[in-house]
């Protein structure tokens, strides 16, 4: 986009010299503006056109399945629902993902229970992961900066960590319900103990193959542990956190939706769990769709983080 | 008692403990270097001329010996003996001037407010002339503007003694040739005590005041240590075809050539 938009505004550039020989002032005002007037809109249909060609595979691609899945379903004692029986079944899910929400002076209230809208499922889900991946996220990092820069604490933890981030979350809920009590903190606790190993091995290889040469700058430097820590330490070793921050944030997610099947209550997990028991199967279609796509939007999110933040350094 | 020199390295050696028993990479080394003096050392690749220059850095503990700079024993890092690294070693997350003012910053955290400091990191980069690229990261750069940098970031800190470790031996010829007339007019001017490594026989006598050769390893020591008794300033175009610069030049040749010519090519 950048060298399209420089080419143009080169052209005129170059046949300048031209026109100062005559200095007639509308001969030498019409180049300027004419392309002036013209960059704008061709910067906008090289733009179109690419985003074009990135948006259209995918949406062929999608009609192609829509029809597949269609044809393979259609028959009138087909067992897995067509793509237009989800729609007809599940018109009001679809259509009211936030029933239950009202709006009422500026203040959003939500209904208690169950017998909410998808979104609003989706809200409690995505408010367990939050809590529980910060608490991951901040425990993880100083865990993987003790473990990486003190070969001692690697000795007597790492072996720990690696035996505990194999047990599958699930694994997890019996004792976790045993000691808070509560469905609420018992989520929140998978969540965490889901998302924080692959927080904490991958900080802690960011921070011990930091190159020697940074090193050997903070020691000509003489610098203090704390300067260190965050003038050579953390910036040196975030895009090793943020792998592990984005590797954990996915998994938060899978965690989450099993939690709250087992567990019940509300949330996303509970939803489609509620819809299997009620045989409304095209609602844990319509489920799954809004999972898939929370989870590529979590994914993203963090990536995008992880790149700004490598780049302000 | 005799007087000491600015830079007095006594009795220095290296012995690292590697899988294969103690290796002896440095013995038996004095090197003697005065107050604004420009010193080269030069030897074959593996000799151990970095271990050396990180030895008198700080970076790398002397199994034996002693160093003193200005009459004060010096075992450990720090800023008073700055390091131009041959890969630079910028940090690649600041610009250009947040990789300066890292340096300033620690040094004249005390006795320079925030406004001088900022005057000081600019002063620096103009005089190695990348003033003008502040504001750019590292990796924008090409690797002559870097090892600038990279020079800029160690005079700031108006160091006692400027380590070079063959800080041009990556860069072309007309990028290194630059390099070299700056280095040369910042050390007229600021007076700077340098020790600095080359592999370079022309760089070595165009540079120094003196060139220092290494003996090949392992236990290498100090060889031979020729004064380049050539007028300052010196213009490379000028002094290429003098009797002094030519002599300079066939000795250091001699002694890398004839007298300890490179390990690989003695065994075969
Ligand atoms: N940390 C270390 N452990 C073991 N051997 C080392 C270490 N550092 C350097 N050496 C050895 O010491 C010798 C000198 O290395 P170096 O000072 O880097 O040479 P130069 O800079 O002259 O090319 C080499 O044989 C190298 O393998
Ligand atoms: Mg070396």
């Amino acid at each position: 986009m950048a060298s399209a938009v420089l080419k143009l505004v080169e052209t005129p550039v170059g046949t300048l010299p031209e026109n100062v020989v005559a200095p007639q002032p509308l001969r030498l005002a019409l180049p300027v503006a004419a392309p002036v007037a013209v960059v704008p809109r061709s910067a906008l249909q090289l733009w179109l056109d690419a985003r074009a060609a990135a948006i259209l595979p995918p949406l062929i691609m999608l009609v192609v399945l829509l029809g597949v899945w269609q044809a393979l379903c259609s028959a009138p004692d087909a067992r897995f629902p067509s793509p237009i029986k989800v729609w007809t079944e599940s018109h009001d899910v679809i259509v009211h993902p936030l029933k239950g929400v009202s709006f009422d002076a500026g203040k959003i209230k939500v209904a208690d229970g169950a017998d909410v809208g998808i979104l609003v499922h989706i809200a409690t889900s995505l408010e367990r992961v939050a809590i529980g991946y910060s608490l991951a996220a901040v425990a993880g990092i100083a865990l993987g900066v003790l473990i990486g820069s003190s070969l001692f604490a690697f000795r007597a933890l790492d072996p720990l960590f690696q035996v505990l981030r194999t047990v599958p979350p699930l694994a997890w809920l019996p004792l976790s319900l045993a000691a808070f009590q509560q469905a609420n903190p018992a989520t929140v606790f998978l969540i965490f103990i889901t998302a924080i190993w692959p927080i904490i091995l991958n900080t802690a290889v960011g921070v011990q193959t930091i190159p020697a040469a940074y090193r050997n700058v903070a020691k000509v430097l003489a610098l203090s542990r704390p300067q260190y820590f965050f003038k050579i330490m953390l910036p040196a070793s975030v895009p090793y956190m943020f792998t592990g921050l984005r590797i954990g944030v996915g998994m938060s997610w899978l965690a989450i939706v099993a939690a709250e099947m087992v567990q019940g209550g509300t949330g996303i997990g509970f939803f489609i769990w509620d819809s299997y028991n009620s045989s409304l199967l095209t609602d844990t279609i319509v489920a799954l769709v809004y999972i898939g796509l929370v989870g590529f939007a979590l994914d993203r999110i963090v990536a995008f983080v992880g790149r700004r933040i490598a780049r302000e350094g | 008692m005799k007087q000491r020199s600015y830079l007095a390295l006594e009795g220095i050696g290296v012995t690292f403990a590697t899988r294969n028993g103690p290796f002896v990479a440095l013995q038996n080394i004095d090197l003697n270097v005065e107050r604004g003096e420009l010193v080269a050392l030069i030897g074959h690749s593996g000799c151990g001329k970095s271990t050396l220059l990180n030895v008198i850095a700080g970076l790398t503990k002397a199994s034996t010996g002693v160093i003193f700079l200005d009459g004060q024993v010096v075992d450990a890092p720090g800023p008073d003996r700055a390091v131009v690294f041959q890969d630079h070693s910028l940090l690649p997350w600041l610009t250009v001037a947040e990789n300066v003012a890292l340096a300033v910053d620690k040094v004249f955290a005390a006795t320079l407010n925030r406004a001088a400091r900022r005057d000081l990191v600019m002063h620096n980069l103009e005089l190695v002339h990348m003033a003008g690229n502040a504001a750019k990261r590292p990796a924008e750069l090409s690797g002559g503007m870097k090892q600038r940098v990279g020079i800029a970031r160690a005079i700031a800190v108006k160091p006692r003694l400027l380590l070079m470790d063959e800080p041009f031996g990556a860069l072309d010829a007309l990028t290194r040739a630059n390099l070299q007339d700056m280095v040369m007019e910042l050390q007229a001017s600021q007076g700077s005590t340098v020790v600095m490594i080359t592999h370079d026989v022309d760089e070595a006598v165009l540079l120094a005041d003196r060139v220092v050769m290494m003996t090949n390893g392992p236990a290498a020591t100090i060889g031979e240590d020729l004064a380049v008794k050539l007028a300052r300033p010196r213009h490379r175009l000028e002094i290429a075809d003098t009797s002094g610069y030519v002599g300079a030049r066939t000795d250091v040749l001699r002694f890398l050539y004839e007298r300890f010519s490179h390990p690989g090519e003695k065994a075969a």
